[in-house]
């Protein structure tokens, strides 16, 4: 167990020292979650009433393709000075890498959320009538739930050709569920008319079934035997 | 194993011209909805056999997992190509169907999205296989088919949220049916099921041979390389 913190531990502080030294996977999330909302904003121009039903579909749509932008990064970085092999031959566990490698993009990730809300907040006029704390709880469940199977697909997709259009292609129709639980809690909240509770729930139970898996099945996916 | 295909063969020719005729002829009209419920005879059993076609694609995703046996992920291969194509049949003959009757095209109702889901899902396995350039494409295939799975129950529960507009069951699900037009439904289902048994067994053999083809040829090139030499 602490072999497999240990290596958790070095990879997550390596990848967090290149993010904070290049900026690379924050700047050009960071740009692209801008656009979309810019382009959303001005492609709608929504009230403040209809923002507030339509918001948590856009929140989460722009959060999941500037999500797309970072994840096709993660593993692409490994590439360079076949870093990735050398993982391969060392005897250290597969998974830990996958959960150094899931953390850091729940991190940026983040970090990315908690940037860009303020800015949809002026955009569209915001203001929760629901339990706004709530909010809290499904961003964190909600980017866990993108970032686990991103960074798992990401990795199956470095098998394939034209790998950057296929992690959305694999990752889009099996986070379905997920994103119908963000998008439906986050815009309970706002009007504050329904309960958020059955969406937090189930994305607590996708996140549960799909952390098991991606970790179960990372080995095979890394080592491809 | 070879002479059973033809006899397969014949009896799904007999079967599906039955069908047709049962679906077309044989079965009283619908009271309320009139000739356009006939279609409920295609729609049906193409639901269950592409349902069918995906467990058994589960099925040999799992065995391959298991026992790494080219032979399953031939057969999952196959199974997930046929059973996307019955998997169409249903989306495009619901829609039709729900034109007349509801008055819209489509909902987003807890049987179509999930059968849309499953569709995507498969389509995107579909484009893994495609894409895949490496000697793992098995491999990722048959993860990608265990996580899916792992996805439909979670979709199930996320739409059961939602108000449910597609008509009840009418078979096992407690609402009522003409016996005539169950047996009509049935004889259909059957028909499709040999139907889709047929396609994938032909999909199978044109993999594992088309497999056969490429070892020889890259055991011919290579024998060529060192011959030269």
């Amino acid at each position: 167990m602490s072999r497999t913190a240990g290596v958790t531990r070095a990879t997550l502080v390596k990848d967090l020292r290149l993010e904070w030294r290049s900026k690379d996977a924050i700047n050009s999330m960071l740009f692209f979650a801008l656009l979309v909302v810019v382009i959303f904003s001005f492609s709608f121009d929504p009230t403040a009433e209809e923002s507030r039903r339509i918001a948590g579909g856009l929140v989460w749509v722009a959060f999941l393709f500037a999500a797309v932008v970072a994840l096709n990064q993660t593993w692409a970085r490994e590439l360079r000075n076949q870093v990735l092999d050398a993982y391969r031959v060392s005897p250290a566990p597969a998974h830990s890498l996958f959960l150094a490698k899931v953390v850091g993009n729940f991190i940026f990730v983040s970090v990315l959320e908690a940037l860009m809300t303020p800015l949809f907040v002026v955009f569209y006029n915001l203001r929760a009538i629901g339990p706004a704390y709530q909010l809290l709880v499904v961003a964190a469940l909600g980017t866990w739930a993108l970032v686990v199977n991103g960074t798992f697909f990401a990795a199956m997709s470095l098998r394939t050709r034209s790998r950057e259009i296929m992690l959305p292609l694999l990752l889009f129709p099996i986070t379905i569920p997920a994103l119908l639980a963000m998008v439906e809690a986050t815009s309970s909240i706002l009007t504050g008319e329904f309960s958020a509770k059955f969406w937090i729930v189930l994305l607590a139970v996708y996140d549960v079934v799909f952390t098991t898996g991606c970790v179960l099945f990372f080995e095979i996916v890394l080592h491809g035997e | 194993m070879k002479r059973v295909f033809p006899i397969l063969a014949i009896l799904t020719a007999g079967l599906l011209s039955y069908g047709l005729y049962g679906a077309l002829i044989q079965a009283p009209t619908e009271q309320t909805m009139g000739e356009v419920q006939r279609i409920f005879y295609y729609h049906v059993p193409s639901a269950w056999t592409a349902f069918c076609l995906f467990f058994v694609n589960l099925a040999a995703s799992i065995a391959y997992l298991v026992r790494r046996n080219p032979k399953a992920d031939a057969l999952a291969l196959a199974s997930a190509e046929v059973g996307v194509v019955f998997c169409t049949v249903v989306l495009v003959t619901g829609p039709i169907w729900a034109r007349p009757v509801w008055g819209i095209w489509w909902t987003w109702d807890l049987r179509l999205t999930l059968t849309l889901v499953l569709w995507l899902i498969y389509v995107s396995y579909l484009m893994l296989r495609r894409f895949s350039s490496s000697g793992q494409t098995p491999l990722m295939a048959a993860v990608l088919a265990v996580l899916g799975a792992l996805d439909v129950p979670l979709v199930y529960f996320s739409i059961w949220f939602f108000r449910t507009q597609h008509p009840q069951p009418v078979v096992g699900g407690g609402g009522s049916i003409d016996p005539r037009m169950l047996h009509v439904l049935l004889v259909n289902w059957l028909a499709f099921m040999c139907f889709g048994t047929l396609v994938c067994w032909s999909r199978y053999r044109l993999e594992m041979v088309r497999r056969q083809v490429e070892e020889t040829q890259a055991l011919e090139s290579l024998l060529a390389a060192g011959g030269s030499r």
